[in-house]
């Protein structure tokens, strides 16, 4: 693996491998000594256009906790508020020799543009409202430990129900090629106006109505409402989007027993989802935080783990 | 070595370590992945037949404190599991076979960052020679004289579906005297 750029770039085997992978380095978070060398003198550059804070302090801490050294630039209070170009910043920090760049970016497939341009391994952390693999990835692992722990299976042959605004989210998109991949099976809810053109040709069922969906699925992803990306009317009024799309104590107590709540964050409490929800015994959202850091520290040593341009290789080929 | 001579060497090097820790209290055993783990099992067994005491053994992986990482495409990372903490414990680090050295030398430094046993002590089933660090081994199942050409083949049934010890030399290979280069297929140990 030399970029991570779409959750549709990994094989069920690979996903596998990272998600075992981030069951290990989860056990960092109970050391004394929360670091581990295996990048030592490896640089990461975490290259922000739009705001965030998990995304990027748990890549921070990831790299941190594997002996990297890490470097944060965003668009405020960098050269890119001058008026510099993406392609001239992206060059001006691969020019001073860096590993990797962690971007988040307003468009969509800026990350996949950046590594024509730079040597270094890129991961897309979020690019416009096209595809936040790393999230996938930590919605996976959070899910599937959730599942072990329940019964002692995996992924395969689970609903997810992704709930809200599915037009403008990336986590959606790469949410549903990662739980394909894995076999699960994901149902779409949202009202038409937050539904992509084009949804007929994914591989996923669609419905407009949450009530009927919720008491036959085995977890309930919810997605924030995105106004910052929304320059229409896409529902009347957030009240209305609440009554009809919201996680509502009534819809909590209408999901099966255990079914786990999961949110990518930040979430918008009260609108599409409530505090009750949000605080519930069953809702992983702080788990996915934990999560996200250990799955970052996995990408991010898969990524440099290694020798530089050569294929993955397991232990078992090794020895063999 | 046969599965017999692999289980008369278990049982002997179990007699040692609780001769040398004068019994078993304060012992825990660490198998380093892969063919370690299944082997510091074996050595609670065979301590638990000796004295009727279950020593807490668990594996603790050290992939990402090799010192070959960079020559290498990325190592897969093995399971590190503890059964209690180490610190104050005496830590027998086993392992299958002790080669250069640096196995060891990375467990060592992993050790060290989890806790702070109160000794280390080093248990291995083969000692081929040739070490290339200043380390030794307190429990030798045995001493197996090679040229550093030769591969030395641990299998175990709870991994390989036999237990055996074998040396091989690669076809075409002649002895070379100063030992495996930096980047071979299996630069460090057999495991």
């Amino acid at each position: 693996m030399r970029h991570l750029l779409s959750a549709g770039d990994l094989s069920a085997d690979e996903i596998t491998g990272i998600l075992d992978l981030a069951e290990e380095m989860s056990a960092v978070q109970d050391r004394p000594v929360k670091k581990l060398p295996a990048l030592r003198g490896r640089t990461v550059v975490n290259l922000f256009f739009e705001d965030s804070t998990r995304t990027r302090s748990s890549f921070e801490i990831a790299g941190k906790w594997l002996s990297a050294d890490v470097i944060n630039i965003s668009a405020k209070g960098s050269a890119v508020s001058k008026g510099e170009s993406l392609r001239d910043t992206v060059m001006t920090v691969g020019a001073m020799g860096v590993d990797a760049m962690v971007i988040r970016h307003m468009a969509s497939g800026a990350p996949w543009q950046v590594t024509g341009w730079v040597d270094a391994s890129i991961l897309n952390a979020g690019d416009g409202t096209h595809e936040h693999p790393t999230q996938a990835l930590l919605d996976a692992f959070t899910l599937r430990r959730h599942f072990r722990r329940l019964d002692g299976g995996d992924l395969t042959g689970r609903t997810v129900a992704i709930v809200g605004d599915v037009t403008h989210s990336r986590v959606a998109r790469s949410n549903v090629l990662l739980l394909r991949t894995l076999g699960a099976k994901v149902v779409l809810v949202a009202p038409p106006t937050l539904m992509p053109a084009g949804i007929e040709t994914w591989p996923v069922a669609v419905s407009h109505d949450l009530d009927a969906v919720l008491p036959a699925v085995d977890a309930v992803m919810m997605l924030r409402v995105q106004r910052e990306r929304m320059s229409g009317g896409y529902f009347p009024t957030p009240r209305e989007y609440t009554i009809s799309y919201g996680l509502t104590r009534p819809r909590l107590e209408s999901l099966r027993p255990d079914t786990p709540i999961c949110h990518p964050g930040p979430m918008n409490r009260g609108l599409e989802i409530s505090a009750e929800a949000a605080d519930a015994a069953s809702s992983l959202v702080l788990d996915q935080v934990a999560a996200g850091v250990s799955v970052r520290m996995a990408v991010l040593y898969e990524l440099l783990g290694g020798a530089e341009e050569m294929p993955v290789t397991r232990a078992h080929e090794v020895l063999a | 070595m046969d599965a017999d001579q692999i289980a008369r060497a278990c049982a002997r090097m179990a007699h040692q370590i609780l001769e040398a820790n004068r019994g078993a209290s304060g012992l825990m055993l660490l198998g380093i992945p892969t063919r370690g783990v299944p082997l510091a099992h074996r050595l609670a067994a065979a301590i638990a037949a000796v004295e009727q005491v279950e020593i807490p053994t668990g594996s603790l992986d050290i992939t990402m404190y090799r010192d070959d990482l960079r020559s290498q495409p990325t190592r897969a990372v093995g399971p590190t599991h503890l059964p209690s903490s180490v610190d104050d414990a005496v830590v027998v680090l086993v392992d299958d076979v002790l080669y250069s050295g640096r196995t060891v030398r990375a467990a060592l430094d992993a050790l060290g960052d989890i806790g702070r046993p109160r000794a280390v002590r080093l248990a291995v089933l083969v000692d081929r020679g040739h070490r290339q660090l200043p380390i030794r081994a307190d429990h030798v199942g045995k001493n197996l004289p090679t040229a550093a050409s030769e591969r030395v083949g641990v299998k175990l049934t709870e991994i390989d579906g036999v237990t055996e010890v074998t040396i091989s030399r690669p076809a075409g290979t002649t002895t070379d005297p100063l030992g495996p280069a930096r980047g071979e297929s299996d630069p460090v140990e057999e495991a």
